[in-house]
């Protein structure tokens, strides 16, 4: 993580915290919202059938075996909505993705980290604002009226801290002491109580987003299978042999005493569901960006989504960190771009696969940054920052306009002010998305606007 | 850390402690004041009926030195160094290298480079006495640890306090001191899920690092009165008006005696119970639990009926009774015995065993001395290395520290996190190998080789299949990977590179599979017991 703040490290080991154990927990200090899902019980489980190892969440009075059923069963109904969110961590610099580049204040205040026409290209529809150049995956699929864009969303009264703001978005409230994630909320009311995946994390640690109070959800590390890979091995006539020749034989045979034939007879077991769960999920129809681990969630996801899995919302993180306040000109247009390449890639997999109708994907961060550059080539953290609705459902529509970045548009701290609301996008998306009144999920949702989130 | 510091002075006092015939006090039956220890007098009621195991044997008559007994039998084996006649309860064959290995495996976490050869040149006694007589404090050999890079800080980072443990086992130069503290945090199955205050769990830890080579009275009181126990088994919310029987239950059950055995009852329970009431504890809002402390306010100080000992017993007369109760020899000597070799001891052993264990006053040192003397130890089958055991291993087989999280990530998933058994009964130990944790095991070693692979173009082109797995059981020090899997390993490499590659092909097609091997050998089963 590059140049950032100890309160973003921070955050983020909290959060791991609260994925992985949900108790014991780091001291948090004064102020600090507790992780949603802090205390829910978690047992690891072999999902058979998707050969993924999954981390289940709540629900531990239950049997294992009756998750596998409860999976099952689930996957036998229609096909349903999914929601999918994007979490780029550290606090976006929503002018350096949609830069507003004739703002005279911009050039002013952005000396060292502004963008110009050379390096950002035109947002069809609205001449405020330029994309920057690396972000072109997205753009693409802008053009393609498949993104919905909120170029300056927040909420009141922004928090700077990277923990309390993160949380607000992760329980859907401004409420600090929220333990319960509004995707999970959400799933509470909808969800089965057998079916662990249709809340999913990927990349081993549990989305406080998903955070429920009486439905299983998961984390899985990976989706792409049970393998077991050896590191640099790229030669595929190497790691063939070595696993076919090797890896496969070495629990063959008894040896001479209990122990060791006891560990031979589980070595020969996981080789064999190796190779049933080799081929359980569908073959991927596009390439994905190589080394990006957005990329390669995402594409776990849709294969996982092919297969039938009964999944409703997943929520991943995006690759990099993005808490620029020194040099943020450095690494700031390879992370935006490894991330908009995973989803250009994730959305051509899900169109080819016919999937591309059911899913939608928010992409968000904590806070934007403060317009007014530091004295690192950097920026701090500001307030509203950029969201994006990816899919084919997405209305395409901008909504809110980029403040002019003088004192009609800026906050008495020189922040951006917000011109859209998560919490209202939430609202919008559960009702217009998800079919679910969202006054059952989210805090005060008859006082929040709506938006035209998805196409009619 | 606010322990009752009053409670020391009253435990230096602690007799020498004959076993038996301890303070064979009156019972009171009225006077409040004095509260006697009773031992087991043969006579009393309660399931007594004596078990199969200790056939007479025991009931030492004196405090006869412990160690080997002389037992008439001559064995098979000529006898070989000077010391101890020859002793059926002794192995005498060859120490060699894969006999020190299987030691160093057992009292510790595996070698380091010239291990093995250090430990087989002393010998069996001298090599059991220098992991069982430690000198000094520890020390810590090898590079420091971090987490990515991040120093570690194991009260405030999340996982840090696993890492900060590993470590040691990984470096410390006391390999059973950290062995024996792992077993004992299995023993009495203390979590910081349940105490919450990772302060507090690695001072628990550390009071078997102190203790654990001592008596086990000493470590059992110990171990009562530690603040994380307190928290854990519902000491500081026990008092007189309302006993709770969490600890007292387990202290029967897990620590001492053993279920189902006829050694308590129920009411063995309840009653242990009142005599267990008086820790007290303040929770402190940003702290925690603080000034933990007797109160003799909050006990209970009436008569108990405890194995059918009548008296105003407290909590050190509760430890008392469970020590001296006939069962708990034999309970001791077979879990202690079964964190070290597989297979249950023969009665001849288990008998000479708990003699031992009697005539040295609870010594935990002595029993163990035995153990890793004993034939079966280096005869008999293989013991499935526990998670961390596996996982300190592997670093010390490659000399490397401490660096990365995933240790944290893949020892969870292998089934053993530090700091977190899954409840007071400790780990299942006969459940490690499955086909989800030997994955995570996979993944350990994969983190190893990987900071190993060769380089592109940079290993050798020519390299034979036969020397390739030769070099690849070198890199792990020559462990004792089973004829077959040899063989397997060959095949492997044979057809991993055709013959006829050539040039920069040949030498990464080569530089692979050297780490597929390397992978292949670690995490292969042999491996996964020693």
């Amino acid at each position: 993580m590059k140049n950032c703040c100890n309160d973003f490290t921070r955050s983020q080991l909290l959060h791991h915290a609260t994925a992985r154990a949900g108790a014991g927990l780091p001291s948090i200090e004064m102020g600090m919202p507790t992780p949603a899902g802090s205390g829910m019980t978690r047992r690891s489980m072999l999902l058979g059938g998707a050969g993924m190892f999954l981390t289940v969440y709540g629900a531990d009075k239950l049997g294992l075996d009756a998750f596998e059923t409860g999976i099952a069963e689930a996957a036998t109904g229609p096909a349903q909505a999914v929601i999918v969110t994007i979490f780029l961590a550290g606090g976006i610099d929503g002018m350096s993705v949609l830069a507003p580049v004739a703002d005279p204040g911009y050039q002013t205040m952005r000396t060292s980290t502004k963008l110009d026409a050379t390096t950002t290209d035109p947002l069809t529809g609205y001449d405020a604002l330029r994309w920057h150049k690396k972000a072109a995956g997205l753009k693409a699929l802008h053009d393609a009226s498949k993104v919905t864009i909120f170029p300056a969303i927040s909420y009141d009264h922004p928090n700077q801290s990277h923990f309390t703001s993160r949380h607000f978005y992760e329980v859907g409230a401004l409420d600090p002491a929220g333990s319960t994630g509004w995707l999970g909320r959400w799933l509470d009311i909808v969800g089965d109580v057998n079916n662990p995946i249709q809340g999913l994390s990927l990349g081993g640690q549990l989305s406080p987003m998903l955070a429920s109070t009486k439905v299983a959800v998961s984390a899985v590390d990976s989706p792409s299978g049970y393998d077991f890979p050896s590191p640099g091995v790229w030669d595929s006539a190497v790691s063939t042999a070595m696993t076919a020749s090797g890896f496969d034989h070495l629990g063959d045979a008894p040896a001479g005493d209990a122990t060791v034939t006891q560990a031979r007879q589980a070595h020969r077991n996981a080789a064999l569901l190796r190779g049933q769960l080799n081929t359980t999920l569908p073959a991927s129809p596009t390439t994905y960006p190589p080394n990006n681990g957005l990329a390669r969630d995402l594409q776990g996801l849709a294969q996982l989504l092919d297969a039938g899995l009964p999944i409703r919302a997943c929520s991943l993180q995006g690759n990099g960190g993005f808490d620029t306040h020194s040099n943020e000109i450095s690494g700031f247009g390879d992370d935006l771009e490894s991330n908009c390449l995973a989803i250009q890639a994730f959305q051509a997999h899900l169109e080819a696969r016919g999937l591309a109708d059911r899913v939608m994907t928010f992409v968000w961060s904590e806070f934007g940054r403060r317009p007014e550059e530091n004295d690192s080539l950097g920026t701090d953290h500001g307030a509203a920052g950029v969201g994006f609705l990816v899919g084919t459902k997405a209305s395409g529509q901008i909504i809110g306009e980029f403040p002019a970045l003088d004192a009609t548009g800026l906050d008495d701290n020189g922040n951006v002010r917000a011109t859209s609301d998560f919490r209202s996008v939430y609202c919008s998306l559960l009702e217009s998305w998800l079919n679910t009144d969202a006054a059952m999920v989210i805090p005060g949702a008859d006082q929040l606007a709506r938006y035209a989130v998805v196409k009619p | 850390m606010g322990t009752a510091s009053t409670d020391a002075a009253r435990r230096r006092r602690k007799p020498k402690k004959k076993k038996r015939c301890t303070t064979k006090k009156v019972r009171s039956h009225g006077h409040v004041r004095t509260k006697k220890v009773c031992k087991p007098v043969k006579k009393k009621t309660v399931a007594k009926k004596v078990t199969p195991k200790l056939p007479a044997a025991t009931l030492p008559t004196s405090a006869t030195p412990p160690m080997t007994a002389p037992v008439a039998g001559p064995p098979a084996v000529p006898p070989q160094d000077p010391p101890p006649a020859p002793d059926p309860l002794v192995y005498h064959g060859t120490f060699g290298a894969r006999e020190a290995e299987r030691l160093l495996w057992r009292a510790g976490f595996g070698p380091r480079p010239g291990d093995v050869a250090a430990l087989s040149a002393l010998g069996l006694d001298a090599a059991v006495t220098s992991l069982t007589r430690p000198s000094g404090n520890a020390t810590l050999n090898g590079p420091a640890p971090n987490a990515d890079g991040s120093p570690l800080a194991p009260e405030d980072q999340y996982g840090h306090d696993h890492l900060f443990w590993l470590d040691r086992m990984v470096r410390s130069d006391q390999q059973l001191v950290e062995r024996l503290a792992l077993i004992f945090h299995d023993w009495f199955g203390v979590s910081t899920d349940a105490v919450g205050q990772v302060g507090l769990m690695l001072d628990h830890i550390d009071l078997y690092r102190r203790l654990c080579l001592g008596s086990f009275r000493d470590l059992l009181l110990e171990v009562t009165r530690d603040p994380a126990m307190l928290l854990f088994l519902n000491g500081v919310n026990s008092d007189k008006n309302s006993p709770n029987e969490n600890f007292g239950r387990e202290v029967m059950e897990l620590f001492t005696l053993g279920a189902d055995r006829g050694a308590y009852t129920e009411d063995d329970v309840r009653q242990a119970a009142r005599a267990l009431t008086g820790w007290r504890a303040d929770y402190v809002n940003n702290v925690g639990w603080t000034n933990f402390r007797y109160d003799p306010s909050s006990h209970d100080s009436g008569l108990k009926t405890i194995f059918g000992h009548v008296g105003n017993f407290d909590w050190r007369d509760v430890i008392d009774l469970c020590l001296n109760n006939p069962y708990h020899r034999s309970f001791f000597v077979l879990k202690l015995w079964s964190y070290f070799v597989p297979t249950r001891p023969d009665a001849a052993t288990q008998a000479a065993l708990e003699k031992i264990y009697v005539d040295s006053d609870w010594s935990i040192r002595a029993v163990l001395e035995a153990i890793l003397r004993h034939p079966a130890l280096h005869t008999g089958a293989p013991l499935v290395k526990p998670p961390v055991v596996y996982s300190a291993g592997l670093l010390r087989a490659r000399s490397r520290g401490v660096t990365s999280m995933s240790l944290l990530w893949w020892a969870d998933g292998a089934g053993q996190r530090l700091f977190y058994p899954p409840n007071v009964s400790g780990w299942n130990d006969n459940a490690w190998l499955d086909t989800s944790t030997l994955y995570a095991r996979w993944r350990l070693v994969y983190d190893v080789v990987e900071d190993d692979a060769p380089a592109n173009n940079t290993y050798s082109s020519t390299e034979t299949p036969a020397a390739a797995v030769a070099a690849a059981l070198a890199y792990w020090g020559d462990p004792p990977l089973r004829d077959d899997s040899r063989q397997v390993l060959l095949t492997a490499a044979t057809a991993a590179v055709p013959a006829n590659a050539t040039g920069s092909s040949a030498s990464n097609k080569r530089g692979q599979r050297q780490t597929a091997l390397r992978h292949l050998i670690a995490a292969s089963p042999d491996l996964q017991a020693c």
